[in-house]
């Protein structure tokens, strides 16, 4: 059951994120990286991560690609790409070292030498990250970087306000008037 | 059908980095690009997810909500410094910004 679960969005997301890279209209890599988020809380749902999953789909699937999508629709879509090279070959040598990692990543799955598993103690238990087990551990033993994190979350917003907020335009404009 | 490793994720996970990761080398829009940083981000979301399923531990779980704070706080300064670009260059082409070039 899970294998099967495992091909099915494993090719949803592995199409969702080739989409992404290889789309023209930013509004259909937009949705690409939306289908293989989608395709990712799945596979957190397998791994019992509930509300990891939860919040996947809340926050990036919900908040962060909104977000994309409505930037996109500020500066629009409908611009070719330039594809002229400043470095030379870079595009090429780019895809073919990543073909090539991509390739050795599979044979460290296929073969069984590198696989990780050993080095996990014997008879782990899966953890459920239930919304109790993830907050006892997040206000116990993560408490600082949370903390840490809040204080990260308030100084974006402030950036991103001053940077979308005072423009040059703006600026200008607050000057003549002065 | 065969059970599913741990370890398969694991690869999933690698092929998706390096898809955003040959994204983020090839393409020149700074949109995509973002997306490509997001995508190399969620794929090591998973990383984390299966090896804390393999480790039995549940710290693998909470890493991936710090990943996805500083992921939300990236985009929303790096859409706002777009969105600025853009209102000065019409364009969200990266080649174009050569001022702070040495």
């Amino acid at each position: 059951m899970e294998a099967v679960l495992f091909m099915i969005f494993g090719v949803v997301a592995v199409v969702g994120a080739l989409s992404v890279i290889l789309a023209k209209n930013p509004v259909y890599a937009a949705l690409g990286l939306m289908a293989t988020m989608f395709a990712l809380a799945v596979f957190y749902v397998i791994n019992l991560a509930h509300l990891v999953a939860a919040v996947q789909v809340i926050v990036y699937a919900g908040a962060v690609m909104t977000l994309f999508l409505f930037v996109i629709m500020l500066i629009g879509v409908d611009r070719a790409e330039d594809t002229t090279e400043t470095i030379r070959y870079q595009r090429p040598l780019a895809v073919g070292v990543g073909l090539a990692i991509v390739g050795l990543g599979i044979a460290a799955v296929v073969s069984d030498e590198w696989s990780w598993t050993p080095l996990a103690p014997a008879g782990a238990v899966a953890p459920n990250g239930t919304m109790q087990a993830v907050a006892e551990q997040l206000f116990s033993s993560w408490a600082v970087p949370f903390e840490a994190v809040s204080l990260l979350l308030v100084v974006a917003s402030i950036g991103a306000i001053t940077l979308a907020y005072y423009l040059p335009s703006r600026r200008r404009k607050e000057d003549s008037d002065a | 059908m065969p059970d599913v490793d741990p370890s398969w994720y694991l690869g999933l996970a690698a092929v998706l980095f390096l898809i955003g990761a040959t994204g983020m080398l090839t393409r020149r829009n700074a949109l995509i690009m973002f997306m490509s940083v997001e995508l190399m981000l969620n794929a090591v979301n998973l990383t984390f997810v299966a090896a804390g399923r393999a480790y039995g531990n549940l710290d693998g779980q909470l890493a991936v909500f710090f990943v996805l704070v500083v992921a939300a706080a990236e985009v929303v300064v790096g859409l706002a410094i777009i969105v600025a670009v853009f209102q000065k260059r019409v364009s969200a082409n990266v080649d174009l910004l050569s001022e702070l070039k040495g």
